[in-house]
């Protein structure tokens, strides 16, 4: 049991309609993923990676098969317990930060435990930290608009981290930065890697997925090499 | 690593509409609504204007009512009024008209009245003539008004000197008068008018007492119906005023009036103007009315009699007033529907504004009720600080118009909470809408959109 996958994906298909057109978006995924991994997966655009993050997300919910978290299947579940599984177990970056403008650092870190109806003061408590550990102590009661873009990143990070989730999701994390801020949040996730948390990046540079563990290439919504660095 | 054991609680979300959650959101509410000042009070001003006219409205209208109840109810709610009126008549005796008209209430329907019906504690009769009222070369413009001795237990009039006529000199039609307090300082500046005498017309009075000015016990204390009999002259505050025996009015100015018209004079003998019926049990009013009009109508040919019953007018008003206020509540409404929808209007164009932070907080573990919610609180904050500074204009613009224009204006005290609370209930009635349209967007789409 203790090497058993905490993300397992069985048969996962996703199938969109666009207009009358059928788009398979991802056609019988078979992954699994443990606690602790450093996974990177890439693809030309309109492969499925984006669908698949989605579905790993609890963004989206799967067309057939079954995402099973941590044993769980989640495949059935209904708006408010994925909306409460994405609060409380899954971290998010993005790669336009979508921090929310009119929220102080503190407060954007702390949305997750927000809407997990934690009390204002644990809440305070646990975003200040964070923003600790992402160095930015004494901004955190700046506006998003005041930051730079490497600085906005490690909020993000910091709020993905903010509910202590089983897996971080990151899309194209150092797409808007320039190369020094990337490195700066890729040293952040090998940090973070190392103290075992598991991430799963998408993203399009081979130099950064040379840094991970595990690489996943998918093409026309299959995956057609899993390998490990 | 043990990374299957995982606790899934989460799966019951807890319930979050606790205090200090809705407060979390009422201040964030404020401060996504800052963000954009302008927009903001653009929106509102539609809520701010319906609620602020009608508090206005209803004030000025309650203000306007209440005048005209006043008025009425200074002529007495218990009191059946008696005019004489000129009677309709026939064309071909009017073209040669050589007799006085001969019309109006006499002394004898009065008693009959009064032994007629029980209930009837009193009736004044009186009338009034317009004269000069000389001392020596000083002169007053003055209502001599003819009346009986029990006029002052009426009014509830304090004699400040003297005394009032007696029932004897009114039988003797004696030349004595009551002047009111204002003339008598007026005609006799240096010394005690008792016991001198003032000249009308040809005729001299002695002067046998001074008399509080009635306008002021009028206003003392209202609601008394009889004393309030006065207001039904249209004697204004200021008139002086000379109190005669009705019947030596009825001598020394006679019952004819001589009116010239149109070429031809016309007489008219006329024993009184008007006559106050005072009823003691409110209930009964409209029942006496009846009875008097029947026992007048009885012995007369034409109808020169008009019954004016002020409780009949009250009711009346204020049926008059329940009309004005469905009219008022019905362009109140419109209004605030009005200011609904350019909030509600305002508000969609904002949710799609955001629908970034909106899928963001749905990312980030929002459930479709907290974004109803957060959206739902931000309507409710615009319409009720819409609603809010409403019913702060709506006070000023009565209180000013009072103040400016001399008008009565009356706010009733629930007026501000019934036009603040549908400001409130427009705030949710027109803010669920875009709300639920929120709520309802894709997460992964709003996290798409640019």
């Amino acid at each position: 049991m203790a090497d058993s996958p905490v993300i397992e994906l069985q048969g996962l298909s996703k199938t969109y309609a666009m207009g009358a057109v059928l788009v398979h978006a991802l056609r019988g995924v078979d992954l699994g993923f443990k606690q602790g991994e450093y996974i990177t997966i890439m693809g030309p655009s309109g492969c499925g990676k984006s669908t698949l993050l989605n579905l790993l997300g609890c963004l989206d919910r799967p067309t057939s098969g079954k995402y099973l978290l941590g044993g769980y299947d989640l495949s059935q579940l209904d708006d408010d317990a994925l909306s409460g599984i994405r609060g409380a177990r899954i971290g998010f970056v993005f790669q336009s930060y979508n921090l929310i403008p009119q929220l102080t650092v503190v407060e954007n870190i702390g949305i997750p435990l927000y809407y997990q109806g934690r009390s204002e003061a644990e809440t305070l408590d646990k975003a200040a930290e964070l923003a600790e550990r992402v160095g930015l102590t004494d901004r955190i009661n700046h506006r998003p608009f005041e930051l730079s873009g490497g600085q906005q990143q490690r909020v993000a990070i910091a709020r993905a981290l903010v509910n202590d989730p089983l897996v971080i999701l990151a899309d194209e994390p150092t797409g808007n930065l320039d190369s020094a801020s990337g490195n700066e949040i890729l040293d952040i996730f090998d940090e973070l890697n190392r103290q075992g948390k598991t991430f799963i990046m998408v993203t399009h540079d081979d130099q950064i997925a040379m840094r991970t563990m595990r690489v996943i290439r998918l093409r026309d919504g299959q995956v057609v090499s899993d390998v490990w660095n | 690593m043990s990374g299957t054991k995982v606790d899934f609680h989460v799966f019951a979300a807890p319930p979050r509409l606790t205090y200090s959650y809705v407060q979390r959101t009422v201040l964030l509410g404020f401060r996504s609504l800052w963000m954009h000042r302008l927009r903001s009070l653009l929106t509102v001003l539609g809520i701010v204007f319906g609620v602020c006219s009608v508090i206005a409205m209803l004030a000025v209208g309650e203000g306007a009512s209440h005048e005209a109840q006043e008025q009425i109810r200074r002529l007495g709610s218990n009191n059946i009024i008696l005019h004489s009126i000129k009677p309709v008549q026939d064309q071909n005796t009017s073209s040669r008209q050589t007799y006085a008209i001969d019309y109006g209430l006499t002394y004898a329907d009065l008693d009959r009245i009064r032994a007629t019906i029980p209930g009837v504690t009193i009736v004044v009769p009186g009338r009034v003539i317009r004269q000069w009222v000389w001392n020596i070369t000083r002169r007053v413009d003055c209502e001599i008004v003819g009346t009986v001795p029990w006029y002052t237990d009426m009014r509830k009039l304090n004699m400040i000197a003297g005394r009032f006529f007696s029932m004897d000199e009114m039988e003797k039609i004696s030349n004595v008068c009551v002047l009111g307090e204002s003339m008598a300082a007026e005609l006799f500046p240096m010394d005690s008018p008792i016991g001198r005498t003032v000249r009308v017309g040809s005729s001299y009075y002695t002067i046998i007492g001074i008399i509080q000015a009635e306008a002021s016990t009028a206003t003392a204390s209202p609601g008394n119906s009889a004393e309030q009999a006065a207001a039904t002259d249209k004697a204004t505050a200021a008139t002086h005023r000379m109190y005669i025996p009705l019947t030596a009015a009825k001598n020394r100015f006679g019952e004819t009036l001589v009116k010239r018209s149109s070429g031809s004079f016309e007489a008219e003998k006329v024993e009184l103007h008007e006559a106050i019926v005072r009823v003691e049990r409110q209930e009964e009013v409209l029942d006496i009315a009846a009875i008097v009009t029947q026992i007048l109508q009885r012995d007369r040919k034409k109808k020169d009699f008009e019954l004016v019953v002020p409780l009949e007018l009250l009711r009346q008003a204020e049926r008059t007033k329940q009309i004005f206020n469905v009219v008022l509540g019905s362009i109140a409404a419109i209004s605030l529907l009005v200011g609904g929808i350019g909030i509600m209007n305002i508000m969609l164009a904002t949710v799609t504004e955001r629908t970034r932070e909106i899928g963001i907080r749905r990312a980030l573990g929002a459930r479709r009720q907290d974004i109803v919610i957060q959206f739902l609180i931000e309507t409710v904050i615009l319409s009720c600080s819409g609603g809010l500074v409403g019913v702060l204009l709506g006070v000023a613009i009565p209180v000013t118009i009072t103040r400016f224009a001399n008008m009565i204006t009356i706010i009733t005290p629930w007026s501000p909470f019934i036009a603040f609370s549908i400001s409130a209930l427009i705030g949710v009635m027109f803010g669920i809408y875009p709300a639920f349209r929120a709520a309802n967007m894709d997460p992964v789409e709003a996290l798409r959109h640019e």
